[in-house]
């Protein structure tokens, strides 16, 4: 039981709904560092390594002999091998070391070596490796698109929609196993729907996933999951050698391949062997590069909690997206799986890729909310695209996201939910019903949606997967009903799948189908100046979020009425009655003629004097020329007021009460949050002001305090006080006013 | 010499589908006629080695490798492939079948490459108990 009210706030944050422990290395329960990690050494002999991380060829289990004879550069390992781990560390943040000399080196590099360079960074220098390291030069993104009734129109609505917002490849998974062509076909026919060449993929068990690429219904892979025990790997049916022939077995099919490795999944499958993660991480990354797979999803991945419940866990998993890429290898930086409670938590760490940039920033964005996520993922999804495109105008970074406008969204849902229909029809699947068209097309999530025919559905895949059916038949029957664009974009994939262009590291397709990879868009950063930046036409893309408005706009309506009741009269002079002087800013009724709450400044005015008269004094109205600074109004009202009270006003409605011997900045009560002034405020105002004329005791007026006035109309007030401050004329005196109006008391 | 890169951009790639018509032939049209088959969307072994020999070149002999292997089994009918692929798994094969395998895979099909990597399997498992 708490004492402190405080503490038991603090308990209740998000935060404190997380794991933490301390390290426990013996049961792999650390991230780096751990004692029963090897230290780095290699020996060859006759072109033939006899010895790696203090493990002769004799004692290596499927893993180590995998690294040694297929991952390892022998040409470069003595080099590497010698270059101090310091040296090596410092050459990925030296603009002058270029990024593919690295790589050659990184290379000849075994696990232990290359995690004990990483030892020597921390995480803003791992950040600048990064930017440098990654291998595609245009950032890119991925998104998850899933639900869970597998409905194919709210597959192909979601598809499209995220072929809209910029991600470059959309990932399907199944909740029911069998679901897996239905879903793959949704979400081909969606995505191209949105966009032509976004690449898409249904993580299923590979003989599955196998059979789909083989349809033609996919066109990329990153369910080759490698750890980084030999345990771990026989536990998850497969070695180092089984999943090399999966790769090449993809790639034959014109499937592009990505392995997918993380910190944390060794431990979790009780498979540590009492090895830190990342020298684990290190040896999946060593057998993805010896399988000649094109790239890696890593980053903890489904795992991510666990070394996040670690000190340093988030800087390790840093370190693995920078060890993958100076392996040459494309990166898809996790950032998928829910990773924190925390919002703070879970950007923080979004920010070590997002800031660098990689090749897919997210190996899985959800594109629906992730009550629908069917990867346990949703670490973002899409009720924080908005936060998302303002965090990328914020900083002037491309993580692959464009903004999007209501109408252009609800288009092409409707165009992919119907295009989804139309195939099914074709296909002679389970019909799509006019009403779940209609509701995929609005609907936020899968519960928005009527329930199918599963069984129906399911003898509709299984027989479709039998039988010789693919991505031919699919074309056809969009070409058949009319979708001839999308038919189109369909067969051009295919076209590429004969090519085989995106069969290169890092490949994706741009919106005009142009293949782009480490091959034709290689990172070239070498410190500033140089390297991918967001600028022309992309940067106006991003900066252009439907939330932003022309700031004239806050403007409209001011001056367009100038107060006629209020007579400009002489030059003022001092008074001699008791009085309360209310002096106006320079623009007040004229150039201005509202506050900022959108008071008009008649009605301001007459709240303020009848104020003044229930108190029984008079009020004497102002106008000060030379300032428009709310301090130096009052003090001017002061010093030409009979009593010596004055009330300054400028024309948003700042107000403070002033008494002639005070110095200017100081005051007797000010009111500095002018949005949150009412009538009745001024009224209030009018009433001390009168009081501490006559010299009577005065309770401060009562404000509404709300900081965060201050942020939403921060513009506004600027630009109104800008329109003042053109109204400064210096050399003009204060002159007197008429206002025509008399206090009913 | 280096490749053109992307071969879908070159004319004179000369890029031939599995079924060796060249991609200006697999239009929209030909699909309505019913000439379009899987076979024609599918990529040919000498493109696979077109894409490995530019892989190499760029500094990715890794995945060279692995496109070489993929062009051997861009030959090997579907149902082979996922046959080789569950062989290869752990302890399904003892250390002679999956000899046997290797030796079946580069008389059968010439895919030496991965015959190769079937014998290096072979030996590890052994060593592992894995075979």
């Amino acid at each position: 039981m708490r004492q402190s009210k405080r503490f038991e706030v603090l308990d209740r944050r998000p935060i404190n709904r997380e794991a933490f422990v301390h390290a426990w290395p013996e049961v792999g329960l650390t991230v780096t560092d751990s004692p029963a990690d090897p230290r780095p050494s290699l020996l060859v002999e006759n072109g033939r390594v006899t010895a790696m991380d203090g493990v002769r060829r004799n004692d290596m289990d499927v893993i180590d002999r995998f690294i040694a004879d297929r991952a390892l550069d022998l040409g470069v390992a003595a080099e590497a091998m010698s270059t101090p781990s310091e040296a090596f560390a410092r050459m990925l943040v030296d603009i002058n070391a270029p990024r593919d000399q690295i790589a050659r080196l990184a290379g000849g590099c075994t696990a232990a070596k290359l995690v004990d360079i990483m030892r020597h960074l921390n995480v803003l220098e791992m950040m600048m490796g990064l930017a440098k390291m990654r291998l595609r030069r245009t950032p890119a993104n991925q998104a998850h698109v899933t639900n869970r009734k597998e409905n194919p129109a709210l597959l192909a609505a979601d598809a499209a929609e995220a072929a809209l917002r910029g991600f470059a490849e959309n990932e399907t998974t199944v909740g029911v196993a069998r679901y897996a062509p239905l879903n793959a076909i949704a979400i081909l026919v969606g995505s191209q729907v949105g966009r032509g060449g976004v690449l898409t993929q249904c993580a299923v068990e590979e003989a599955v996933n196998l059979r789909l690429g083989f349809k033609g219904l996919t066109s990329y892979s990153e369910t080759l999951s490698v750890y980084g025990t030999e345990g771990a790997f026989v536990d998850g049916d497969d070695t180092p050698w089984s999943k090399a022939l999966l790769a090449s077995a993809y790639a034959s099919r014109g499937v592009k391949v990505r392995f997918t490795s993380g910190t944390g999944s060794e431990a979790l499958m009780g498979h540590s062997q009492g090895h830190s993660m990342l020298y684990l991480e290190a040896r999946c990354l060593l057998v993805t590069r010896g399988a000649g797979s094109q790239g890696v999803q890593n980053g903890s991945i489904s795992c991510v909690a666990l070394p996040e419940s670690l000190p340093g866990g988030v800087r390790t998993i840093l370190a693995e997206n920078v060890l993958a890429a100076m392996l040459n290898l494309e990166v898809a930086s996790g950032n998928d799986a829910l990773a924190s409670h925390s919002d703070i938590r879970k950007t923080a760490k979004l920010m070590c890729q997002f800031i660098p940039g990689t090749d897919f920033v997210h190996s899985g964005f959800s594109s629906m909310p992730r009550y629908d996520n069917l990867f346990g993922g949703g670490c973002f999804d899409s009720s924080e695209y908005d936060d998302y495109l303002v965090l990328q105008r914020d900083m002037q970074v491309d993580a692959g996201l464009r903004p999007v406008r209501e109408e252009e969204v609800l288009a092409v849902r409707e165009r992919a939910a119907r295009a989804i229909q139309a195939a099914y029809a074709g296909l002679g699947f389970p019909g799509v019903t006019e009403e779940e068209v209609v509701a995929a097309v609005i609907a936020n999530d899968s519960r928005d949606l009527p329930d199918r025919d599963v069984v129906a559905d399911l003898a509709a895949a299984d027989a479709f997967l039998r039988d010789d059916r693919g991505l031919v038949d699919i074309i056809r029957a969009l070409d058949d009903a009319g979708f001839t664009e999308t038919a189109e974009r369909l067969l051009e994939l295919g076209r590429q799948r004969a090519a085989g262009d995106y069969l290169q590291p890092s490949a994706i397709f741009d919106q005009q189908f142009r293949v782009l990879s480490a091959i034709n868009d290689r990172n070239d950063y070498g410190g500033p100046g140089t390297g991918y930046r967001l600028e022309g036409e992309r940067w106006r893309e991003v900066q252009d979020i439907p939330q932003a408005r022309d700031p004239s706009a806050y403007l409209e309506g001011q001056g367009d009425h100038p107060a006629r009741r209020l007579v400009e009269l002489a030059p003022a002079t001092r008074g001699t009655v008791a009085e309360v002087v209310i002096a106006l800013g320079p623009g007040y009724g004229r150039a201005l003629t509202e506050t900022i709450g959108g008071i008009p400044h008649e009605a301001v005015l007459e709240q303020l004097i009848a104020g003044i008269a229930e108190e029984g004094a008079w009020a004497r109205l102002i106008k000060v020329h030379h300032t428009a600074d709310c301090a130096s109004i009052g003090h001017v009202g002061a010093q030409l007021s009979g009593s010596g009270i004055a009330i300054g006003l400028q024309s948003r409605g700042t107000t403070v009460i002033h008494q002639a011997d005070l110095a200017p900045l100081n005051n007797l009560e000010l009111f500095p949050q002018s949005p949150n002034l009412t009538l009745e405020s001024y009224r209030q105002i009018g009433r001390n002001a009168a009081r501490y004329a006559r010299g009577k005791p005065v309770w401060p007026v009562p404000v509404n305090i709300d900081n965060w006035a201050r942020l939403r109309l921060i513009v506004k007030t600027m630009l109104l006080h800008r329109r003042e401050t053109e109204q400064v004329d210096p050399d003009r005196p204060p002159t007197e006013l008429h206002f025509d109006w008399e206090p009913e008391l | 010499m280096m490749m053109r890169y992307p071969l879908r951009d070159d004319p004179h790639s000369q890029v031939r589908t599995r079924t060796g018509r060249t991609l200006d032939e697999i239009t929209l049209e030909a699909v309505r006629n019913g000439e379009v088959t899987l076979g024609d969307l599918s990529i040919h072994p000498d493109t696979l080695r077109a894409q490995a020999e530019i892989a190499t070149q760029a500094g990715f002999p890794h995945l060279g490798a692995n496109l070489r292997r993929a062009a051997e089994l861009a030959q090997m009918p579907n149902e082979k492939v996922l046959e080789v692929y569950e062989a290869l798994r752990p302890r399904r094969l003892r250390y002679e079948g999956l000899l046997a395998l290797a030796d079946e895979l580069e008389h059968e099909y010439g895919a030496v490459e991965n015959a190769l990597l079937i014998r290096e399997a072979a030996e590890a498992y052994r060593a592992s108990r894995l075979a």
